[in-house]
């Protein structure tokens, strides 16, 4: 995945019915594309976070932010720039692991820190967490021995916290 | 104080001002229609659902008032949608009410359901799906708000049977007003930032050839006199877009009148030949840009617009200031006035002698008929002109007529221009043209239509008829679907599919009549000033004037469709060497 194309915005919205059709419908009529979406409640339960990661090849990022900004549920929108921004993304796979090479894949699974939630008699059920990067690493290498399915969640991101002393500036609101 | 939700909304409509709704009401609606016999506001039946959209947006744009709808569910609610789109497009305050099936029922394919919420998010600014009559006070104070601050537009509140029927118990609320709304997403921009109007301001005192592009924001900022003083305080020529036309007096020696695909030759290479364009509430549509890369080449862009969006969206602006236009205007004008205009401003003379030239060598023109020839419009619009009160309203449908209305006319008074312009709506103006004179009820209101748009919408002159709402119709019947026609000879080789309409079925002065309305047929130059002065006189009942023109004739100039305004076409009678 090319992060150059790609950027991270963080969307606050009022969690109100119809909230993220008017966000997809957004995208869809003026011709922006959605590589990633992941919708859920914030700890303020008048709010949710919509973490979206938009192609800036279809439309300039700075016309997709204005026209978000106009949707009255639409709160707070912060671009979360690479580097600057912790990410993370859940991967769930099914994967081929006849039992000749069944150790293999687990030691793989074991690398990179996930977890085995199933197992059969030739497939494995595995989870993953991280950064979206090294869950493309992880589908690459498990892909030799075959997936028979698999579904990332789109990456959830927050900004990076500074190191403020106590008399520094008031902080960011969320 | 116990109300019931259909109660509660008429009472939020009369505290918000309301002094009309155009609707008709249907089953889910019915609830809501039964307190209006005891409100004071009043309401107009009408005849089709678009008609009633397009009258709420008539009044807006005649008053600066929003305009109020009401309709039923399902198929009432799909008729309203162009209404709404139309007034998206052109950001006119709008507030609509449709009815929804009770809302148990929602999403079961009820009688009349449909998605009205989700049909009409593309084409409002905002909609409501009300689920509590509680809510009612605060949705149509948040409605109203929405509508008409920031740049305005269309909303929608979607009302559920049962949340307005007295006879269910969950429609009981106790009554209040929110005197302020809560919107934490919806925060409108209103000044424009002082160092951007320093910097605007100093481009302006160093322009050699500055043009005013003003658009439609002017009218929705209520901006004509700020505009006026700040053109005449740095003598800058001004433009005026198909939306913004009387926004700026067309007898005023800086008005250059229309810029764009019909707009006067003048006007459209005054842009092209700038070296400044100062862009007020405009939004350098395609029919005023042309080819976007070849559009005013040389010229640094001042761009003020209360939309943010905008600013960038199709030309990056030198200077971009969100705002309210007429704020920004009079904050610019300040500005301009510290920095020592008018006497900092440079000598301009040898580029209002180019303007001047123009003027005089590409007026617009055309040849009168001779006798036996159908009426040529233009004659037919000067003579409309010439003889109607200066402060008359004019509202046009889209074609043809509407591009010689715009060019012909002499707008020397704000808002007195209603028309539809970026969704180009067809059988906009007799409804619009009711809307408008129920907001303006002291103003004569003349609608110029086509014949292909009148039969969009002309049953609405029964509610005209009825509503004793005396508009008076031009229709300038040349027999076609002019515009079609016009490009059909021009870059389709004269092949005519599909455009001819018969300038005889229907009978105009008949169905005029039918529909309780004075009909009259003109075919002549010399009863063509009878007519309308016969038609001034009328003031009881709508009066319509089925004006026999020449399907030939053809708007110019034009800048056809992707080319370059550099390759403007005048007048065939003005070709004779170029520029």
């Amino acid at each position: 995945m090319e992060t150059r194309k790609h950027h991270v915005l963080s969307v606050l919205v009022e969690n109100k019915p119809g909230v993220l059709t008017r966000v997809a419908g957004l995208f869809a009529r003026r011709g922006f594309n959605i590589f990633s979406l992941a919708v859920a409640p914030t700890d303020d339960e008048r709010f949710s976070r919509i973490t979206v990661v938009v192609d800036v090849e279809s439309a300039p990022l700075e016309q997709i932010i204005k026209q978000l900004d106009k949707l009255i549920n639409v709160v707070r929108i912060d671009e979360l720039a690479p580097g600057e921004t912790v990410e993370r993304e859940l991967l769930l796979a099914t994967l081929r692991a006849r039992p000749e090479v069944r150790g293999q894949v687990i030691e793989l699974v074991g690398v990179f820190e996930g977890r085995i939630l199933s197992v059969g008699y030739d497939e494995l059920i595995v989870s993953l967490d991280g950064s979206p990067e090294k869950l493309d690493d992880f589908e690459e290498l498990v892909g030799n021995y075959g997936i028979v399915a698999l579904q990332r969640t789109g990456r959830v991101a927050l900004r990076k916290l500074h190191r403020r002393t106590p008399l520094s500036e008031v902080p960011e609101a969320s | 104080m116990k109300l019931n939700g259909g109660q509660a909304l008429i009472k939020s409509l009369e505290m918000e001002g309301v002094d009309v709704i155009f609707g008709l009401p249907g089953g889910a609606i019915l609830p809501v229609y039964d307190p209006i016999i005891d409100s004071p506001i009043r309401h107009i039946l009408v005849r089709h659902e678009q008609g009633a959209g397009h009258m709420a947006e008539g009044y807006a744009h005649a008053t600066g008032r929003p305009g109020v709808a009401m309709v039923t569910s399902g198929p009432a609610a799909t008729n309203i949608v162009t209404p709404l789109c139309d007034a998206y497009m052109d950001s006119v305050p709008m507030v609509c009410i449709t009815g929804q099936v009770p809302y148990a029922a929602i999403g079961t394919d009820a009688f009349q359901e449909c998605d009205t919420t989700g049909i009409t998010m593309a084409v409002t600014k905002h909609n409501f799906l009300v689920t509590d009559p509680q809510d009612i006070p605060r949705i149509v104070r948040e409605a109203f708000h929405i509508a008409t601050t920031g740049r305005p537009g269309p909303v929608l509140i979607d009302v559920p049977k049962d949340i307005v029927d007295p006879q269910n118990p969950r429609s009981a609320m106790d009554w209040y007003w929110p005197e302020t709304v809560d919107l934490p997403g919806y925060h409108p921009v209103t000044h424009g930032e002082p160092a951007l109007i320093r910097e605007a301001a100093e481009l302006i005192l160093r322009a050699h050839r500055p043009v005013i592009y003003a658009g439609g924001g002017i009218l929705k900022a209520r901006g004509a006199e700020a505009l006026l003083e700040l053109a005449e305080l740095c003598d800058i020529h001004v433009v005026t877009t198909l939306m913004a036309r009387s926004a700026f007096p067309d007898d005023h020696r800086l008005a250059l009148g229309m810029p764009g695909m019909h707009g006067n030759y003048t006007a459209v290479t005054a842009i092209q030949e700038s070296d400044l364009l100062i862009a007020l509430g405009s939004r350098f549509d395609d029919r005023v840009t042309g080819k976007v890369a070849a559009f005013a080449p040389d010229a640094k862009i001042i761009h003020v617009d209360i939309d943010p969006a905008e600013l960038g969206k199709v030309r990056q602006p030198d200077v971009g200031i969100a705002g309210d236009s007429r704020l920004v205007m009079e904050e610019l004008i300040r500005a301009l006035s510290e920095l020592g205009a008018p006497k900092a401003l440079p000598d301009r003379s040898a580029w209002k002698s180019r303007l001047s030239g123009w003027q005089e060598r590409y007026p617009l023109t055309y040849e009168m008929s001779e006798p036996g020839e159908l009426l040529k419009p233009q004659f037919v619009l000067e003579t409309l002109r010439d003889n109607t009160p200066e402060d008359t309203i004019v509202a046009s449908g889209v074609g043809q007529h509407q591009m010689w209305t715009s060019q012909y006319w002499k707008f020397n008074h704000p808002y007195t221009w209603v028309n539809s312009g970026g969704l180009g709506t067809m059988g906009f103006s007799v409804p619009a043209a009711i809307g408008a004179k129920v907001g303006r009820p002291d103003r004569m209101v003349w609608s110029v239509d086509g014949d292909g748009c009148f039969q969009m919408t002309a049953q609405e002159l029964v509610t005209a008829a009825t509503e004793r709402i005396p508009i008076k119709v031009a229709i300038l019947n040349n027999a076609y679907l002019g515009m079609v026609r016009q490009w059909q000879e021009m870059f389709y080789e004269e092949r005519y599919s599909e455009v001819y309409l018969s300038p005889d079925l229907p009978d105009y002065k008949m169905w005029a009549e039918a529909m309780g309305c004075i009909g009259m047929r003109v075919e002549s130059p010399e009863e063509v000033l009878p007519a309308i002065e016969k038609a001034n006189e009328i003031d009881d009942r709508p009066v319509v004037i089925d004006f026999r023109t020449d399907a030939r004739e053809k708007v110019f100039p034009m800048v056809p469709a992707g080319l370059s305004n550099s390759e403007i076409q005048v007048d065939p009678n003005q070709r004779d060497g170029g520029r």
